[in-house]
């Protein structure tokens, strides 16, 4: 089956990210297809480099990034949404002069137009966070 | 993009408190321009979201209220309200902006783009979309 995940919740203070990492992990060893995973409203958050949790905990970031690279997974944040919470890639650092950037390999900054097309092209849309 | 799928719009907060609302209404309105089969749904809180006469002067925010207005013009015309989480609120239909979209193959007559349903006649609406989202 092909899927699209839609993530809604930042890193770390909900479970969201956490379940839909494994969520997706858990898909792509039954043999589905990730179309897309999509982050929205705080969920841009996990696509920032900069995270830096104590040794012993999880690094949900870097987490996303080897899954994607590993299955050469699409993974977007929304435009509008990194834009509101400063998250900046080389082109949007550039557009909107900033300073510096911080998005984490594996992610691309992109428009809601790519959750849409994930609802129209996937089998499920499935949706993390409130 | 040929295939036209059933997407629904799930709004369960209020306006400000969070910022879903809003972020909704923009995956809605760029959603639009997919020529998708939409639908709205607002229940629990989220029918705050549709009363008329917000003044958000106080709290610093914009009031993207008028917004929902527009959405006739997008083609976006099936909006439904649970009516028992109006009646939980003490709200009523005259509450709520006189949403209204205009129909081409009628002359352009004005129609009311909001339906009040149960709750049961909700659980039905949902369960024949095809997309879900939940803001």
């Amino acid at each position: 089956m092909k899927l699209t995940i839609q993530i809604n919740e930042g890193p770390y203070q909900h479970q969201s990210a956490d379940t839909a990492y494994f969520f997706a992990k858990a898909a792509l060893e039954k043999g589905h297809e990730i179309f897309r995973i999509f982050f929205y409203h705080d969920g841009v958050n996990n696509g920032t480099r900069l995270t830096t949790p104590p040794q012993d905990d999880r690094n949900i970031v870097n987490r996303w990034t080897e899954l994607a690279q590993a299955h050469n997974i699409d993974m977007v944040l929304c435009v509008a949404a990194a834009q509101r919470r400063g998250l900046v890639d080389d082109g949007e650092a550039q557009r909107n002069g900033k300073d510096a950037t911080n998005i984490a390999p594996g992610f691309r900054i992109s428009g809601l137009g790519q959750l849409i097309e994930g609802g129209v092209q996937s089998d499920r849309l499935i949706v993390f966070g409130d | 993009m040929s295939e036209t799928k059933k997407f629904m719009y799930v709004n369960r907060k209020a306006p400000y408190g969070t910022i879903y609302a809003w972020e909704s209404l923009e995956v809605v309105l760029i959603g639009a321009a997919f020529e998708q089969d939409v639908s709205l749904a607002f229940l629990d809180d989220g029918v705050f979201q549709l009363t008329k006469g917000q003044n958000t002067a106080g709290i610093g925010m914009k009031n993207f209220s008028p917004t929902y207005a527009a959405l006739g013009d997008y083609e976006v015309n099936k909006i439904y309200v649970d009516r028992d989480s109006l009646e939980e609120r003490g709200l009523t239909l005259d509450d709520l902006q006189h949403l209204v979209w205009e129909d081409e193959d009628e002359d352009y007559a004005e129609k009311d783009s909001i339906r009040l349903v149960t709750r049961a006649e909700m659980a039905d609406v949902l369960a024949e979309q095809d997309v879900l989202f939940n803001f």
